[in-house]
């Protein structure tokens, strides 16, 4: 019997980071992750490990960066507004490859919002978020078991493609507490840090910049990116399906929209209704390949998401028309009950006839 | 004989501030009316009065000057 | 004859792209003349800003990693955290350390950073082309503040150094000027000490140094260099703020 341990989002979020050999991490306090730092501020303590509190945001996502460029794993954590402020540095280490890992527990908002779980930073994180022609891998784990190992996967994923990596969580998930296996981290061959900076002894001296003044070298640098981004996108897709084999209708939801869409699915399934999910854990890169499939034998998507709108042109730019696609959403922090999203589907099952 | 002291100055990295010559103590560094690579008059070493003080290599902001003391 | 003067070996042999009469290219041979003689290059990491010395690394052959603008001394402080046996430095002007960097100027020092900070004060945005700093002296025209900076309307030259030098964490603040060699010497020996206190991990250190820009300042090199001890000095007097290894106050 694998020896499961009682573990809340927030920590098991920090003891996979420090199991998958993060020696760095850089946060500011803010709602709903406040528990990260506090965790990280004990256990890296502990572990002999950096911890810092930055004065910002924008500090601690500049002193990731800083221990990046050292060749030490590090990460830092936020929410939403917070995350909004790191979207420079977030910029920076995407051009300057490097890898560190950036988690986002989302609350409401725009604006000041408030601290509750929501989903309305879907574009920022998947669509690069801060300036210029990059993207990000993001991971959006459901459960807790998934919070652990979606973390250690993080870091391996940032030093094989020299990316910064996001978790896309959020309050609920934080404060969930789930019994998780603490597996040790998988021992990968990770590529050999040749880029860190780490004193010019005997060797050329290196530089990591963004700064590309010549156009076509910059063009060449934003086309080397892409190309690493195809083969991510080659790559990394991840995705679980949830009785879909004989659906006609199949949710598509992720994070905690997708625990409450699997709610929804059990009950109209006990009505006799052939309903499935499709939950996305990587958000990016998207998993277009498993839509596509699934869209040879669905009737009807019914994308749900805590936000406006966000993952469903995703999903519609994955089906590019060839199957109907229906949107339900409650943004604000709202997280409604399995019952109501059932209801959804009843109605949308009456109305198409399936 | 006090110390002698001679310069040599990289005329093609010279921006003609003309600090050097500004500078030194012995007035031994000019304008030279030749043009270098990037379209200045470099500075040019002119006299044999210089002591090596270095006072012009300190102040060159392209450090472009060796400075030579002794016999 | 002896060649008792010569380039640093740590400065690679480009032309500098700095303005005829810039004071960047001079700091940038002190530092390199320092890592010759105390043997930092095998250890030594450097942070330039976002401005006209973005472009240091062309010149000093070091291992140097870039940081957004103002972002220097929070980018220092992760690598030094990570990295506690390299000697970190960010090399800043008066824009990225006093208007956009404050909090991270501020908080690094605060917390007695073991960084070194070199920070070029020419009172203007040199590389976007003479706008006004936070270090812009009163009745000073520059191209965000034509009419001369009026304290009603852009308020006052930030005395960045002397609030540092207030601070438990800072352990060596000091203000230098490049008028004259003489002063171009204090730099160096500022620099070291700075360097020295860093190794030592005895906290944050900091050396202003007051730079000239002949061409946002519209003056010619020579007229830049009297400007920078007429004036510039009267506003941001030189002096050694602390020296924790000294502890009493000495002016240069």
């Amino acid at each position: 019997m694998e020896n499961k341990i009682l573990m809340k989002g927030t920590d098991a979020l920090g003891e996979a980071a420090i199991r998958a050999g993060c020696e760095c991490y850089f946060g500011y306090p803010i709602t709903p992750q406040n528990e990260v730092p506090e965790y990280m501020a004990r256990r890296m303590g502990e572990e002999n490990l950096v911890f810092l509190q930055g004065e910002s945001e924008i500090a601690s996502i500049n002193m990731l960066l800083g221990a990046a460029a050292s060749g030490k794993r590090a990460m830092t954590s936020s929410s939403s507004p917070g995350i909004s402020l790191k979207q420079e540095g977030l910029s920076f280490m995407a051009a300057m490859e490097l890898p560190a890992l950036i988690v986002n527990i989302v609350r409401g908002g725009p604006g000041l919002g408030n601290i509750a779980p929501s989903q309305g930073d879907y574009f920022q994180a998947t669509r690069g978020g801060g300036h210029g022609d990059y993207r990000i891998p993001v991971y959006a784990p459901a459960t807790i078991q998934e919070v652990y190992d979606l973390t250690m996967e993080a870091f391996d994923v940032a030093d094989i493609f020299r990316t910064p990596v996001m978790i896309l969580g959020d309050g609920m998930l934080g404060q969930m507490v789930e019994p998780i296996d603490m597996h040790p981290k998988k021992d990968l061959e990770m590529p050999a840090k040749d880029y860190i900076l780490d004193g010019a002894e005997g060797r050329p001296s290196r530089i990591m910049k963004s700064l590309i003044l010549d156009v076509r070298e910059m063009e060449e640098h934003n086309w080397k990116l892409k190309r690493k981004y195809d083969l991510m996108q080659q790559e990394l897709p991840k995705h679980e399906e949830f009785m879909t084999e004989d659906a006609k209708l199949v949710i598509i939801a992720f994070g905690t929209a997708a625990r409450i869409a699997k709610g929804a699915v059990k009950r109209a399934r006990s009505e006799g209704l052939q309903v499935g999910l499709l939950r996305p854990i990587t958000l990016w890169p998207f998993p277009v390949e498993a839509i596509e499939k699934l869209a040879n034998k669905t009737s009807l998507f019914l994308v749900f998401e805590m936000n406006t709108g966000q993952m469903i042109e995703d999903v519609r730019l994955a089906l590019n028309g060839r199957v109907e696609c229906e949107f339900y959403g409650r943004p604000g922090g709202v997280v409604p009950a399995p019952q109501e999203v059932q209801r959804i589907i009843e109605r949308y099952w009456l109305q198409k006839e399936l | 004989m006090s110390a002698q002291g001679k310069i040599i100055i990289d005329q093609s990295v010279c921006k003609a501030c003309e600090l050097c010559i500004w500078i030194c103590p012995e007035g031994a560094i000019g304008i030279s009316n030749v043009l270098n690579p990037k379209g200045y008059h470099p500075a040019e070493f002119i006299k044999e009065h210089c002591k090596g003080c270095t006072l012009c290599a300190v102040m060159c902001p392209e450090v472009a000057i060796e400075v030579y003391r002794g016999k | 004859m002896k060649k008792i003067y010569s380039r640093p070996k740590c400065l690679k042999d480009a032309i500098f792209h700095y303005c005829p009469g810039c004071g960047h290219s001079i700091i940038h041979r002190l530092v390199a003349e320092l890592i010759d003689e105390m043997d930092l290059r095998g250890k030594i990491i450097c942070i330039p800003p976002a401005g006209c010395a973005v472009l240091a690394y062309n010149y000093l052959d070091i291992d140097m990693c870039e940081s957004a603008h103002g972002r220097g001394c929070a980018v220092a402080t992760g690598f030094k955290r990570a990295q506690p046996d390299k000697l970190v430095l960010t090399y800043q002007g008066d824009g990225d350390m006093a208007a956009i960097g404050t909090a991270e100027t501020i908080h690094a020092a605060n917390r007695g950073e073991r960084i070194t900070s070199i920070f070029v004060n020419n009172a203007v945005y040199g590389m976007t082309g003479g706008q006004m700093a936070p270090t812009t002296i009163l009745g000073q025209k520059t191209t965000t503040s034509p009419f001369g900076r009026r304290e009603a309307f852009e308020g006052y030259p930030l005395m960045i150094t002397d609030l540092i030098a207030t601070m438990k964490g800072a352990a060596f603040v000091a203000r230098n000027s490049l008028a004259t060699p003489a002063k171009i010497k204090a730099t160096k020996k500022s620099i070291k000490k700075a360097f020295e206190v860093q190794e030592a991990g005895l906290g944050y250190s900091l050396v202003e140094v007051l730079s000239p820009c002949p061409t946002n300042w519209k003056l010619s090199p020579i007229e830049s260099f009297k400007y920078l001890e007429e004036i510039m000095e009267k506003e941001y007097p030189l002096k050694i703020f602390k020296d924790i290894t000294k502890n009493k106050d000495s002016n240069i």
